[in-house]
């Protein structure tokens, strides 16, 4: 068990949900929550693994897979933002939607044996810096470098731009930004669509470069849902849901590897000894989820910080905001 | 958009399409939609099907004759409609105060595993009456059910803890609890499973009655259907007849109106999440107890996930769940036949966005409307 390489993995793996967090936290900012990201991974993960399958080209897959999930999500920003459905439910539905459609177009697809995988990179002079070079800039897939460059890109984008101002205004309060003259539709048909692109990003990122392959249902195993609960964790900020991806990550290899040697900090390493001890193993993603969700909300509540003012409310032109 | 746009178009259609907002809705307009909706849900779905090269009409006709065909069949689809309106019902519950209960699934594993560990571990012996024994686990599983509620409850009543993400949490937590269980306490020689219960934990089945009527002979139907539609009704009873299922539906209609009231919220909160798993327990103990008889590894399709469109589809009323399951338990049991294994899934989530797409009719009225030159 070596800290360094459990680090290295959870940089690698945290990319994955780097990406589908970074996605909703566009979506939610905008003011839609799509609970879909789930079904839109596994749409994503599917469609790039079939279609490298196919043509023997992973960047097609990858393009195929960000535009099928991106596809998926505008059926949910049609429910949502014109039909101004409940938008709980409409995201259940497209994970629902999303799990069937990877599952019946994906039958076989396991079977499929090798694909070629994107590319991997080490990045000169920045790999020679001790403990981080190995870390952060060796053997990685070049999906890892992008997830490095997205997160400021997104920060920037929305912190300091005047797209990512009407964003947000849209996001805390649609009828100011409509009397501002921005189109709040337009906006948020375009940031519903980005985060379902940046979704099947996530999906097509675990099938071709993370843990290449189609696992059916198992191939995401509940990374989108807590992808969910990293945006509410980060407060809509991509900083803080890169430090929450990658800590994810790297908690998904060290329960891996914390099975494999006999001693422990020097004592009798029990998850070596009884195998069955990994079930508990197992659950620690999904209660350290939950953990941080607590710990996000009682920072909010000191803070006063919170969700986009306008998250989950439909826009109804004319109508006087709650 | 499109590229130019004629100040004056040299033709107009004789029509156009006015959408305006309904002030009121008719009684029937609402099941007329729906029923729309399904149509338009198994049309999209056969679309489907017939792109990944299946005949889709072959698949619906083998599902509605797999299901409803003979009285055999229609005995199995019930079995598979009783978790699925008890599922159906922690959800209604839930949802009717917009409380996200999407952890159905894994309130159904618990309450399996809390009626496992009462039998294996000889809690409850297996030399007890039945008339005993089945109270008992009833009760345990509810218990069981209820408990793995009780902390997105909790959670969401005192932190604001989202209930959407923590409720699904604890399904993964739950399935990896019964795995280990099966796989490391209660393994029968090194099978997935438990042990056999003894019959004093066996729901009885119809088929047990074939010497008295003949007509029973093979029927799986266990009383947990019975169970199930006693449970529809005293649902319905709490949410439209009593003093807290009005707290419950104000709250979910009016969370502000409810605060002003003095309603207790939080109460509220914790006692209607622990309601909704109790029933999903419920479900998960009647499955054990009536269909499988032992504790196993992935011992629901989906349940729990299936019950929050069996909710949706029943307009959250919980007489009508019953009817509902009915159609998605013959849905799962010939589904589990056809191939690709996803189409019974595909199929649910076209229907549930269809619904809700569908439910913008009952807001906004579509006209057409004579075009004035």
């Amino acid at each position: 068990m070596d800290l360094v390489i459990i680090l290295q993995a959870g940089v690698a793996s945290g990319t994955v949900l780097l990406f589908a967090t970074i996605g909703e936290i566009f979506t939610e900012r905008a003011g839609v929550l799509n609970l879909g990201v789930e079904g839109m991974m596994l749409i994503g993960a599917m469609s790039a693994f079939a279609i490298t399958a196919a043509t023997g080209n992973g960047w097609l897959g990858l393009l195929v897979a960000m535009l099928a999930a991106g596809a998926l999500a505008l059926l949910h920003g049609v429910v949502a933002i014109h039909f101004q459905a409940d938008q709980v439910v409409s995201g259940l539905a497209l994970t629902f939607l999303g799990t069937g459609l990877s599952l019946v177009f994906g039958e076989g697809l396991s079977k499929a044996g090798t694909v070629s995988l994107l590319p991997q990179a080490t990045i000169p002079l920045l790999s020679a810096i001790p403990v981080l070079g190995p870390i952060l800039f060796t053997g990685h897939s070049v999906m890892v470098y992008v997830g490095y460059l997205l997160v400021p890109a997104a920060w920037f984008f929305i912190n300091h731009t005047r797209p990512g101002l009407h964003l947000r205004a849209v996001g805390e309060n649609p009828t100011a930004a409509d009397a501002m003259g921005i189109n709040v539709f337009t906006l948020r048909y375009t940031y519903v669509f980005v985060g379902g692109v940046l979704a099947g990003l996530a999906g097509g990122t675990i099938s071709l470069a993370i843990s290449p392959g189609w696992f059916s249902e198992l191939t995401t195993s509940g990374q989108g849902w807590i992808a969910v609960g990293l945006v509410i964790f980060a407060q809509w900020d991509p900083w803080r849901a890169a430090f929450g991806a990658y800590a994810f990550g790297a908690l998904r290899r060290l329960i891996l590897d914390i099975q494999g040697p006999q001693l422990l900090l020097g004592l009798r390493n029990p998850f070596f000894y009884n195998p069955y001890l990994g079930f508990f193993l197992q659950m620690l993603p999904y209660a350290f989820t939950i953990a941080v969700l607590v710990i996000g909300s009682r920072e909010a509540m000191r803070k006063r910080l919170g969700a986009p003012a306008a998250l989950g409310l439909p826009y109804i032109r004319g109508e006087r905001g709650a | 958009m499109t590229t130019s746009a004629p100040a004056t178009p040299r033709w107009r259609l004789p029509y156009r399409l006015v959408v305006e907002p309904r002030l009121e809705v008719p009684r029937w307009l609402s099941p007329l939609v729906s029923l729309g909706a399904i149509i338009a849900a198994l049309l999209l779905g056969a679309l489907v099907l017939a792109l990944v090269g299946g005949d889709p009409w072959k698949a619906y006709a083998h599902i509605a004759r797999a299901a409803f065909g003979e009285i055999g069949v229609f005995s199995d689809t019930l079995v598979k409609a009783t978790p699925l309106i008890l599922t159906g019902l922690a959800c209604s519950v839930a949802f009717r105060m917009k409380l996200w209960n999407i952890g159905a699934e894994g309130q159904f594993y618990a309450g399996a595993l809390g009626a496992s560990a009462l039998v294996l571990s000889g809690a409850v012996p297996a030399d007890l009456s039945p008339w005993l024994s089945i109270p008992i686990l009833v009760v345990g599983g509810m218990v069981c059910g209820a408990a793995w509620g009780l902390i997105p409850g909790l959670l969401k009543a005192y932190l604001r803890v989202n209930e959407i993400i923590t409720t699904l949490m604890m399904n993964y937590i739950a399935v990896a609890l019964v795995n280990f269980f099966v796989f490391a306490v209660w393994s029968e020689s090194g099978f997935q499973m438990s042990p056999m219960f003894p019959k004093n934990a066996w729901l009885p089945r119809l088929a047990d009655y074939a010497r008295e009527v003949p007509l029973f002979r093979g029927l799986t139907t266990h009383l947990g259907l019975v169970l199930a539609v006693l449970a529809a009704g005293v649902v319905w009873y709490i949410l439209y007849r009593s003093l807290w299922g009005y707290e419950i539906r104000l709250i979910g209609d009016n969370p502000r109106a409810a605060e002003y009231a003095g309603l207790d919220i939080r109460r509220t909160t914790v006692l209607a999440l622990l309601l909704s798993a109790s029933l999903a327990g419920l479900g998960g103990m009647s499955e054990i107890t009536g269909v499988v008889h032992r504790l196993q590894t992935s011992i629901s399709p989906g349940y729990g996930f299936s019950g929050i469109i069996v909710a949706w589809l029943a307009k959250l009323n919980p007489l009508l769940v019953v009817p509902v399951a009915i159609l998605f338990g013959g849905l799962i049991l010939a589904g589990r036949e056809i191939q690709p294994a996803g189409v019974p899934r595909l199929i649910q989530g076209i229907i549930l966005f269809m619904l809700i797409a569908s439910e913008v009719l009952l807001r906004y009225r579509l006209r057409l409307e004579r075009a004035t030159a």
